[in-house]
């Protein structure tokens, strides 16, 4: 599948060439990027370090999840808002860029992931019918969490 | 002050493990990542804190149970963000000390230094009051929206000093940028 038309499109959309056009626009784009980041981190850890046994460990996986869910979804969709500008900005750079396709794909896996596993995991951890032990699924999800941070930081640097 | 200050940054921006960790890209880019990812885990604590503290998330959860549980994560977040931050300062050390954002970001952290000693200092001592309140009394929710809006604008700024559009380098600039950077320009 030859997917450089579709990258050339979105390079030459007006909202990429604007933000490309503009000192400013970029910085202050991945700076609210960086922010949805930082929030992500606060609503996935609080779930994740209670499957690992620590943090808020007095209370109920349940309740934590109850809790970080909107959070989550919140952030989530400013990193998207986000981040498709910068991608259009630069999309051209980021087909060639081995960091962004770790990335996309950790992202899609750990979406996945966090909506069907760990949430299933956080709502029936203690009983016998949860799909994987706490502790594997929280692991899980923060390497795949790290994957999309550490692909997100590095395109930068490509 | 200014100029003993910018001869100090000049020879600590001049000495070998400076000049190496500049030129060095992995080196350089590894430690900024480090520095993003530490800061994913204070940041991501510390706002989860400043929402309980607002109400807005956990308002079953005691708020003295989530300081205590939560703050050694935050301070393990904050030590890994100042080591890879004072690594970061001591590769670009004249360039950083001249950045007007670099600034801003430095008063804004000594801003939520400020805020975080009079939330110890003077609020947090009552909480035995409304531990379990689902909302915090005004004085908790105004230093938790602060600290909010404090480390908010830190990360903006933070994120700016790589993209220093009023760089000593970059003339002309305006004289009260170039006052506020501490900037002599050379023609």
């Amino acid at each position: 599948m030859d997917l450089l038309p579709f990258f050339q499109w979105c390079y030459a959309t007006p909202i990429g060439e604007g933000i490309r056009n503009s000192t400013w626009l970029f910085p202050v784009i991945e700076a609210f990027h960086l922010l949805g980041l930082g929030l992500t981190a606060g609503a996935v850890l609080i779930v994740d370090l209670r499957l690992l046994g620590v943090g808020l460990s007095k209370q109920s996986p349940a309740q934590l999840w109850a809790g970080a869910r909107p959070w989550l979804l919140g952030s989530v969709t400013l990193m998207f808002a986000s981040g498709i500008p910068l991608f259009l900005s630069e999309s051209i750079k980021c087909l060639y860029s081995f960091a962004f396709w770790v990335k996309m794909t950790s992202l899609f896996l750990v979406l996945l992931f966090t909506f069907t596993v760990v949430s299933r995991v956080a709502q029936t951890g203690l009983t016998a019918d949860r799909p994987l032990p706490p502790r594997v699924t929280a692991l899980t999800s923060l390497i795949l969490w790290f994957g999309v941070a550490w692909g997100g930081r590095w395109i930068g640097f490509s | 002050m200014g100029t003993t200050l910018l001869g100090f940054f000049e020879q600590l921006g001049d000495s070998p493990w400076s000049v190496a960790l500049h030129e060095s890209e992995i080196a350089y880019s590894l430690i900024e990542s480090f520095h993003v990812w530490s800061l994913c885990l204070f940041f991501g604590m510390t706002v989860m804190f400043d929402l309980r503290l607002l109400g807005w998330t956990m308002r079953k959860v005691p708020v003295s149970e989530v300081i205590r549980r939560l703050q050694p994560w935050t301070i393990a977040g904050f030590v890994l963000m100042v080591i890879s931050g004072t690594i970061l300062f001591y590769a670009i050390p004249v360039r950083s000390y001249q950045n007007l954002f670099f600034r801003t970001k430095m008063l804004l952290l000594l801003l939520a230094g400020v805020n975080i000693l009079i939330f110890h200092s003077r609020i947090f001592p009552s909480v035995a009051k409304w531990d379990a309140d689902a909302i915090p009394p005004r004085a908790a929710r105004v230093a938790g929206a602060l600290s909010l809006v404090l480390w908010v604008g830190i990360i903006f700024s933070g994120r700016m000093i790589a993209y220093n559009w009023f760089d000593c380098d970059r003339q002309p600039q305006p004289e009260i940028i170039n006052f506020l950077t501490s900037c002599v320009p050379t023609d």
